[in-house]
């Protein structure tokens, strides 16, 4: 981990109309995520830290407050800007892994590289190669329906990873996998997307992972109500 | 993405044979209803195509071809007086009755061509010669008569004798030629002994069929011909499309055909339309991941159009080629009519066309809406 900072959220204010009122998800959320660091995001249910998620990542826009991604100021970007920052910066692990149930596993995860352009022969290519890094040599023709989950999420991986983005956004990555399962995929995921010029960012409430982080941000309520280099300090808190 | 969209779409298999199932039915039953119809068309027109004359003179409330009011044998002077007239012949045209060898009878289509030029004889002989029609009691007959004998247990060939109105008629000749829209057989005979097998009237004259000199068009000689008084002249095309347009109006024939043709049109909406809005709605999650992997709007509504429209083009396909077949197959039987000019399929393209878009319209609508954010729901 160095010190330089990688994402910035400041007093981010997020609400969603609900009939006639309006829900407030953000209320002046504020962190800070370094390159070469896992920063996890913790809190109850509907605390916001999905919401959070989605807007540094540009899913999502926000009404108050301030957000830069690699000096980059989402709030100043227009939605194309936004669109192709995503595709060359960000890489995506989703809770259900989202993995095309008719592609196979190397098609799946040659889809950023096609995204941006690349030809299909040199993205299967280099998505071969990355799912050889996780152990899916052998699966690259399997359909996800052929995987375990913690296959298919290594897949996800996999795909997170293939178009070497600078930034990997994580929500519940260990959701819907069993305690080993889930171990594993974080071992995996702190050796092979953690590098000094990247940052991983991950949403979760699975406090079995929390000795993976570097840093963990605790929500409550739309805020953030602190942070701890430490999670055993969260587990004080 | 397009390869990607064409994986995602061909190997959910269900869906996509659904989908190609649906709109190649929809193309067959289209296609297949309009060569049909414009097979029954092309029937109603079946004396004019035979002839094939420049220019048709009738009596003068004639509305189209297979309506025959008798006329003076006069009139076939009065048009060659007209200026501009290369020649101009009497043809004779009425249904007979013809008594066949056990007895049986079978209404027939006389056709009387002129005795000297046999203007308007068949082009397409199967045995024996047109100018044997000069011998005493010769008849020609078409292929339908052939077969309509046949089923009577009758075989005709050359030298075959039978009776019209109980006049002795020889097979000299048989031919092939368009059939009639009422599947009555040709029977060609010259004009002097089609008179004799007719009942005996004062008008027997059906048309005066004339050709323009050199110079002059058809129109133009029809539009001369046409000021003489109780005539009226038509130009073979213009009699053409008089004729279908005459059965367009008066007949149920356009109802009940449209009437089919557009429950093939709602058939592939609803069928293609509802399959490929389940489809599109059942990836709604994946299209939210690539928007938020940062695939761009126009990205992905390339990748619903082309899914869509392959879709489209692969049940078109089958669906003409199974309208091709079946006609090819009822072609060589010669009934139910069939005629597939190169607008029905031209047509068919276009429905299927309007359906893909509108299939792809409402997916593409829910794709534009779609918040990528979804993903992480």
């Amino acid at each position: 981990m160095n010190n330089k900072i990688a994402v910035r959220v400041e007093n981010v204010v997020k609400s969603f109309s609900g009939g006639d009122s309006r829900v407030f998800a953000l209320k002046g959320a504020s962190l800070e995520a370094r390159f070469g660091e896992i920063l996890m995001i913790v809190g109850p249910s509907g605390c916001g830290k999905t919401t959070l998620l989605s807007v540094i990542c540009g899913t999502l826009k926000f009404e108050e407050g301030k957000i830069t991604v690699f000096d980059k100021d989402l709030g100043k970007m227009r939605n194309g800007e936004i669109t192709r920052f995503r595709r060359e910066n960000i890489g995506f692990i989703f809770q259900q892994f989202n993995l095309i149930p008719t592609l196979t596993a190397v098609e799946n995860v040659s889809i950023p590289l096609i995204l941006q352009g690349r030809p299909t022969a040199e993205a299967e290519k280099k998505a071969r190669a990355v799912l050889e890094e996780v152990g899916l040599g052998e699966k690259f023709k399997s359909y996800p329906n052929q995987l375990s989950g913690g296959q298919q999420q290594r897949v996800a991986i996999s795909r997170a990873l293939v178009h070497e983005p600078r930034l990997i956004i994580c929500d519940e990555p260990t959701a819907a996998l069993d305690s080993a399962s889930g171990h594993k995929t974080l071992e995996l995921l702190k050796a092979s997307a953690l590098k000094p010029d990247r940052c991983v960012i991950i949403v979760t409430h699975d406090s079995r992972i929390y000795p993976f982080a570097d840093r963990i941000v605790q929500m409550d309520d739309g805020h953030v109500i602190g942070h701890f280099d430490d999670h055993t300090q969260l587990q004080h808190a | 993405m397009l390869n990607i969209a064409l994986k995602m779409l061909f190997r959910d298999s269900a869906k996509y044979a659904m989908l190609v199932c649906g709109l190649a039915f929809c193309s067959l039953l289209m296609c297949q209803q309009s060569s049909v119809f414009c097979g029954l068309m092309m029937w109603t027109t079946a004396t004019v195509r035979n002839i094939g004359a420049p220019v048709w003179v009738v009596d003068a409330k004639v509305e189209q071809a297979n309506e025959v009011i008798p006329m003076r044998q006069i009139e076939v002077d009065r048009v060659r007086s007209v200026q501009g007239v290369a020649w101009a012949v009497p043809l004779y045209i009425g249904i007979e009755q013809a008594r066949l060898g056990d007895g049986s009878f079978q209404n027939v289509q006389v056709v009387g061509l002129d005795t000297g030029t046999l203007t308007g004889r068949p082009m397409n002989m199967t045995a024996g010669r047109i100018e044997d029609l000069r011998l005493p009691d010769s008849v020609v007959v078409d292929q339908v008569a052939v077969e309509k004998f046949r089923r009577k247990g009758i075989k005709i060939e050359l030298g075959t004798t039978f009776e019209i109105n109980d006049k002795a008629a020889r097979v000299v000749g048989i031919c092939r030629v368009s059939r009639s829209f009422l599947g009555q057989p040709y029977i060609y005979t010259t004009y002097d002994r089609a008179l004799q097998y007719a009942k005996p009237s004062r008008k027997q004259l059906s048309y005066v069929l004339a050709a323009p000199m050199p110079g002059i068009s058809a129109k133009e000689l029809a539009a001369r011909i046409d000021k003489l008084d109780g005539v009226r002249a038509i130009e073979r095309d213009d009699l053409f499309w008089m004729t279908i347009r005459w059965y367009i109006k008066n007949t149920g024939i356009p109802i009940s055909f449209g009437t089919v043709v557009i429950l093939g049109l709602i058939v592939g909406v609803a069928i293609a339309g509802q399959t490929f809005y389940l489809f599109v709605h059942d990836n709604l999650r994946f299209l939210a991941a690539f928007k938020a992997m940062g695939a761009r709007n126009s990205t992905l509504a390339a990748m619903v159009l082309a899914q869509a429209f392959s879709v489209g083009f692969i049940g078109y396909g089958i669906g003409v080629g199974l309208a091709a077949w079946f006609g090819n197959t009822v072609l060589a039987k010669e009934a139910p009519p069939f005629f597939m000019p190169w607008q029905v399929p031209a047509f068919v393209a276009c429905v299927i066309l309007f359906i893909c878009s509108f299939s792809a319209l409402i997916g593409l609508a829910k794709v534009m809406r779609l918040e990528p954010a979804v993903v992480f729901r």
